[in-house]
């Protein structure tokens, strides 16, 4: 940044940039290639032929324990995670825009969320589920263990939404005679949605890929990520890659789906504000 | 509340009625916006941890658990040895991996907010760099295995290149293959704070830096580094406290040849002793609590957003 000019320094950090891309999806890449190993083919290169053998074998379903019943609950859970973690952080950041008795010390709980280890929500609320002599299950305690991660992760993004949202567009409604509840209905929340789509990306794709915080708190019924792990002891075929690779591919697919919801929902109000 | 406004004075007009309701509204409104979030953090962590202060004091034999107020889950933990090794090496994955991380991350960060001019390109490679984290962890691990492996893609392109003629065997399995899956999943939570923090930086006072005679060199040094502390203290916490308490990377990494706390912890889980589990878990939060408050003696999060 020198010199108008690209200097040295320029290619060397592009270089190294390149690099760390490459570093990140290569091996993803790689197990996307072995999955369509051939039937008599290893973990392994060279790859043994060509074939789908792998994904056939995965939906099979003795094969490879409860890969279907697993995929759903981990949607399922990831739905729900999604819409709380919205709804949720979505009203906490109304509430701190204002100032409340608790509210430093409720910041400091979502902040300690974050940092606390996985492994000790897990531990912690499966010995509180056992203590109290609930059944731990993947729409309850798994839920509430997810939440604890997602919950923080969205209340950060509304905090810095709303660090760089404009009262004045409030106080424009309010003069025009809204209701409180109109300014947030009609003002308010069409500013915000993009990023109420963002942390509802973030809600699902955290829980949806969440493990350390499932083990304990998933009772009797895996979630996906519980599912691939128990493969990972047990299974020596290309099907775990393919496992990989379609999980991979779907994670790829909700992101895809949340950029083509944001590219739409832009181009519909172009058009409505150049009607 | 507006129920309690409207009840409590029944023979009221509709405009005091109105009156009072607008007055109460607004006070009671934040707490009750705040409410589910405060009962899911109190509900699923606050108690949850001190569930588990409790139980590590609790006693267990090689059937259940027991109410109790014993030290032994404490003085087993802290008098053996083997803790003191594994929290050794836990520390060592910790400081290799911060190390690591921020190297990569600031030069990242560094090349995306300094050298790429257009705002589409940087928002677009930043992306890139972002969507991995959206895959599964476990995945991300596994897919190094036919990489690093004995008859993996590295060991036989170097033997076929002349390099070496053994397969080298530390690649996988070893700390290497641990600190390098760490780097690998955690990179990420260190580009995106400083590149924050870059982004944020006035670029005028780049030019007057500049104007000034520094070199690109010393800018780096003087201006951007020290403008950049707060998100190299954010991403060191979150890289910092996820090693710490790892345990599923440290298990398939190190083909269960090296140890972590997080696995030690999971390993008493499974054996069904949880005071210890519960004992060990405590001490953990405590050196990580320590950690990050040392951490954050150099940023204030909220002035961060």
């Amino acid at each position: 940044m020198n010199t108008s000019r690209r200097g040295l320094s320029f290619y060397l950090l592009g270089a190294f940039f390149a690099l760390f891309v490459l570093f990140l999806y290569g091996p993803t890449a790689t197990i996307l290639i072995l999955s369509f190993q051939g039937p008599e083919g290893g973990l392994t290169f060279p790859m043994n032929g060509v074939s789908l053998h792998w994904f056939r074998n995965l939906f099979e379903q003795q094969a490879v324990g409860d890969f279907g019943g697993s995929f759903r609950r981990s949607i399922a859970l990831g739905l729900m995670v999604m819409v709380l973690t919205v709804l949720f952080s979505v009203l906490a950041g109304f509430a701190f825009r204002r100032r409340f008795r608790g509210s430093g010390a409720l910041f400091y709980l979502a902040v300690a969320s974050l940092i606390v280890p996985s492994i000790l929500v897990s531990l912690g609320i499966g010995l509180f589920f056992n203590i109290l002599g609930l059944e731990p299950s993947w729409y309850s305690s798994a839920l509430g263990a997810h939440l604890t991660w997602t919950l923080p992760f969205g209340l950060l993004i509304v905090f810095a939404i709303f660090n760089r949202f404009n009262p004045a567009y409030e106080e424009a409604a309010r003069d025009l005679g809204a209701s409180p509840w109109q300014t947030v209905r009609h003002v308010v929340l069409p500013i915000l949605l993009p990023s109420l789509i963002g942390v509802g990306l973030f809600g699902f794709t955290l829980s949806y890929d969440e493990f350390a915080r499932t083990l304990m708190t998933a009772g009797s019924f895996n979630t996906l990520p519980l599912e691939i792990y128990g493969m990972t002891t047990n299974v020596t075929t290309p099907v775990l890659y393919a496992l990989g690779s379609l999980t991979t591919v779907f994670s790829f697919t909700v992101i895809g789906l949340f950029f083509l919801g944001l590219i739409l929902l832009r181009r519909h109000r172009l058009r409505r504000t150049g009607a | 509340m507006t129920l309690t406004a409207e009840t409590s004075r029944p023979s009221a007009t509709a405009a005091a009625g109105r009156v009072r309701r607008v007055r109460l509204l607004p006070r009671v409104a934040p707490y009750l916006q705040a409410a589910p979030l405060t009962v899911t953090l109190l509900l699923f962590l606050l108690v949850p941890i001190l569930t588990i202060v409790a139980v590590s004091f609790w006693d267990y034999d090689s059937v259940r658990i027991y109410p109790d107020f014993v030290l032994t889950n404490y003085t087993e933990l802290l008098t053996s040895p083997v803790t003191w090794k594994t929290y050794l090496n836990t520390l060592k994955y910790a400081v290799l991996t911060w190390a690591i991380t921020l190297g990569i991350g600031f030069t990242v960060a560094y090349f995306l907010a300094f050298h790429v001019r257009s705002t589409t390109w940087q928002m677009v490679l930043f992306l890139v760099c972002t969507i991995p984290f959206w895959t599964s962890n476990i995945i991300r691990m596994i897919s190094w295995i036919p990489f690093l492996g004995r008859n993996g893609l590295l060991n036989s392109s170097l033997i076929s290149a002349g390099i070496i003629d053994q397969p080298l065997e530390f690649l996988l399995f070893s700390d290497f293959s641990v600190v390098l899956a760490f780097v690998h999943l955690y990179a990420l939570f260190m580009v995106v704070p400083i590149f924050n923090s870059m982004m944020r930086i006035d670029r005028a006072l780049i030019e007057a830096a500049r104007d000034g005679g520094a070199s690109a060199a010393q800018t780096l040094w003087n201006v951007i580094l020290p403008l950049t502390k707060p998100g190299i203290a954010i991403g060191s916490i979150f890289v910092v406290t996820l090693v710490m308490g790892d345990f599923i990377t440290v298990r398939l990494m190190s083909g269960g040849q090296s140890a972590s706390i997080g696995l030690m912890i999971a390993n008493e889980i499974s054996l069904l002793q949880y005071p210890a589990a519960a004992a060990n878990a405590v001490v953990l939060l405590a050196v990580v609590l320590i950690m990050v408050v040392a951490m954050l003696r150099v940023v204030d999060i909220r002035k961060e957003l």
